[in-house]
């Protein structure tokens, strides 16, 4: 079985890394992105962002003057520790809670939470004696640090849906699957060599462009590299499971190209590629949960920002490993060989 | 003789129509079988259940006495009318890739001698021509020391010279003491290649046997052929076949010279008159009252 598994493997490897143009653009696309957006919005996002602690998830405007403040978007924290990390790391302008009595956190190295500050102080007409003030420290996340994780994973659903998905309705459209079919090789054996050579080839590409971006920009990376190595191992598979899900039956490429749009366009916009759900309703956050590519990239920035720790990360570890099992099942189940 | 392969009553039923209708036959182990039959008379299909890649919708396939399964598949070598190859990959690497799926294994020196293919190892599989791309394909069906090779329409597209070289190939196959099915369009390749035939139309098999038995019980005598334009009036009396699509009309004699005074007064010139044996082709239109290759 593990001798036509790695024939299969290999020369899906062989394809693929000859296939010139195809190599180019899963290397090239994504550095181009990074470097582009990190040249263009590298001085950090326009609007302030101010962390509200309160119990309720929802910002009530009418609690204090300040709240009123336009070009500032309000997030309610309940958490402080969370906060407090988030004002460190320079991801909250500043952080208030308006108990008895008032407090707020500021970071003293931070240019747009000196700003905040003096609108908040502002917004309290001269009653800054009755507020407490907190000092954080800590250096920025940068605009670039918070891509990376998002540009990474982007280029990971691309490659795992549409290089495993549309290869094999390909290879189904015209004929190779069914002359495979004609020899000993199972449809497990066959789909579990287009998840190992997708899932080498696409962590090789990740592990390049990982390198490059942080070596040329500097980025964070507060935990640990095997812990992110993990997560990319888990997410890809994940994710070319779900390819295989989608590409199981389908004869047609325009079919097949549909069909992957309608799994990844929502996963660009709610998994975090972007920008951050944080503060979005829990809808939205809700249902950002189902994919695979939202716990990919949670994970990965809290390792990167955050320094998050295996035992950290666990919950979405085993929501993708539960992921990959269910589609991978499926997949294997009603995958068929031919048109007929 | 050992039967190496027989299918009883293969039926294939697709939506309003009906594929297969019941065909059965057997092959003898180490002869060359043909199934001949027109575009949609059901073999490809046919073949396609034998070789396990299409579901019968009943009916079954018996390799060497037992249903064929795992077995048949590690021992049978297939080579489909159009097959896909993988991109990028040169020959000698996808006769590897195939060669790895099976535990019976041929010799790679053997199967690149035997097919011609030395040349063309660390080529494309994308550069190849046609003949050069069934060799491969052929190369493929064998990589398993096939003892049933299913061969479809291999030599369609091909020019005359690379035809009579796969002819040469797939002897030499059989010599080796391989038993092969071929399905075809060409009669002369039927009548070179194959030791016995079954021939196929609208899903069901209407005649099997030695290309030799089936002429002779159909035929007695030699055919007549000549041009209807050429004709001055009909020929009530003397029995004979018009093929209006080919402008000709057909005469079957036992006594030509006999014949050929019957038909004079009729016939305004006598420079194209054709006297020759009966063919498959002629064979297959007596049998079923169309062109094999309608």
């Amino acid at each position: 079985m593990l001798k036509r598994i790695f024939a299969i493997f290999q020369a899906r490897n062989r394809e693929f890394l000859r296939d010139r143009a195809a190599l180019s653009w899963n290397l090239i696309l994504p550095i181009a992105l990074m470097f582009g957006l990190s040249f263009a919005f590298g001085n950090d996002r326009d609007a302030y962002t101010v962390g509200v602690l309160q119990e309720s998830k929802a910002i009530n405007t009418d609690d204090h003057d300040f709240l009123k403040t336009r070009y500032i978007h309000f997030v309610a924290y309940d958490d402080l520790d969370l906060a407090m990390r988030k004002v460190s790391r320079h991801q909250l302008d500043l952080l208030v809670e308006f108990g008895d009595p008032p407090r707020y956190w500021v970071n003293s190295e931070s240019p747009k939470g000196y700003f905040a500050e003096i609108v908040l102080l502002q917004a309290l007409s001269g009653k800054e004696a009755l507020i407490e003030k907190q000092q954080i420290t800590g250096t920025a996340v940068g605009y670039a640090d918070w891509l990376l994780p998002g540009i990474l994973g982007m280029n990971m659903m691309f490659s795992c849906l549409f290089g495993v998905g549309y290869v094999v309705v390909r290879y189904r459209k015209n004929g190779f699957l069914k002359r495979l079919r004609a020899t000993p090789l199972s449809s497990f054996e066959f789909i579990a060599a287009q998840v190992a050579s997708r899932l080498v080839l696409i962590l090789l590409i990740t592990s390049f462009i990982y390198t490059g971006t942080h070596v040329l920009l500097g980025t964070r990376m507060e935990g640990s590299y095997f812990t992110l190595f993990l997560i990319a191992v888990v997410g890809a598979i994940s994710l070319i499971s779900l390819g295989l899900v989608i590409s199981a039956r389908v004869t047609s490429e325009e079919l097949a190209g549909g069909l992957l749009n309608i799994v990844n366009w929502p996963m660009m916009m709610l998994s975090g590629v972007w920008f951050s759900l944080e503060g979005a309703p829990d809808a939205i956050r809700t249902v950002a949960n189902i994919f695979p590519l939202t716990h990919v990239l949670n994970s990965a920035r809290a390792v990167m920002l955050d320094g998050a720790t295996l035992a950290d990360v666990a919950p979405s570890l085993l929501a993708l490993t539960a992921m990959s099992a269910v589609f991978f099942a499926i997949g294997a189940k009603v995958f068929r060989w031919s048109q007929d | 003789m050992t039967i190496a392969l027989e299918a009883r009553n293969i039926i294939k039923q697709y939506a309003g129509v009906l594929a297969v209708d019941g065909a059965s036959f057997s092959v003898r182990e180490g002869i060359c079988f043909g199934l001949l039959g027109p575009n949609g008379a059901g073999k490809t299909t046919t073949v396609e259940i034998i070789e396990g890649v299409t579901t019968a919708t009943s009916g079954e396939v018996l390799y060497y006495g037992e249903i064929a399964g795992a077995k048949f598949r590690q021992e049978a070598g297939i080579q489909f009318q159009n097959t896909a190859l993988q991109d990028f990959i040169t020959v000698r690497e996808t006769i590897e890739m195939f060669r790895n799926l099976y535990d019976r294994q041929a010799d790679m020196g053997q199967i690149i001698e035997q097919c011609s293919l030395g040349d063309l190892l660390d080529r494309d599989n994308r550069k190849l021509s046609g003949g050069q791309r069934q060799r491969l394909l052929l190369a493929v069906a064998l990589v398993n020391k096939p003892r049933l090779i299913f061969l479809d329409e291999p030599t369609t597209g091909l020019d005359p010279q690379a035809r009579r070289n796969f002819w040469d190939l797939v002897k030499s196959i059989r010599a080796g003491g391989a038993t092969i099915l071929l399905t075809t369009h060409y009669m002369d390749e039927a009548q070179v290649l194959c030791d016995e035939i079954a021939i196929m139309d609208a899903g069901k098999i209407i005649a099997q046997g030695s290309p030799e038995k089936l002429l002779r019980e159909q035929y007695d005598g030699l055919i007549i052929e000549l041009p209807i334009s050429d004709l001055t009036d009909d020929l009530s009396g003397i029995a004979h076949t018009v093929l209006e699509n080919l402008g000709i009309i057909e005469v079957v004699t036992t006594d030509v010279s006999k014949t050929l005074q019957q038909l004079t007064p009729h016939v305004s010139n006598l420079n194209q008159i054709k006297i020759r044996q009966p063919d498959l082709e002629d064979l297959f239109l007596d049998l079923t009252g169309h062109s094999l290759r309608a």
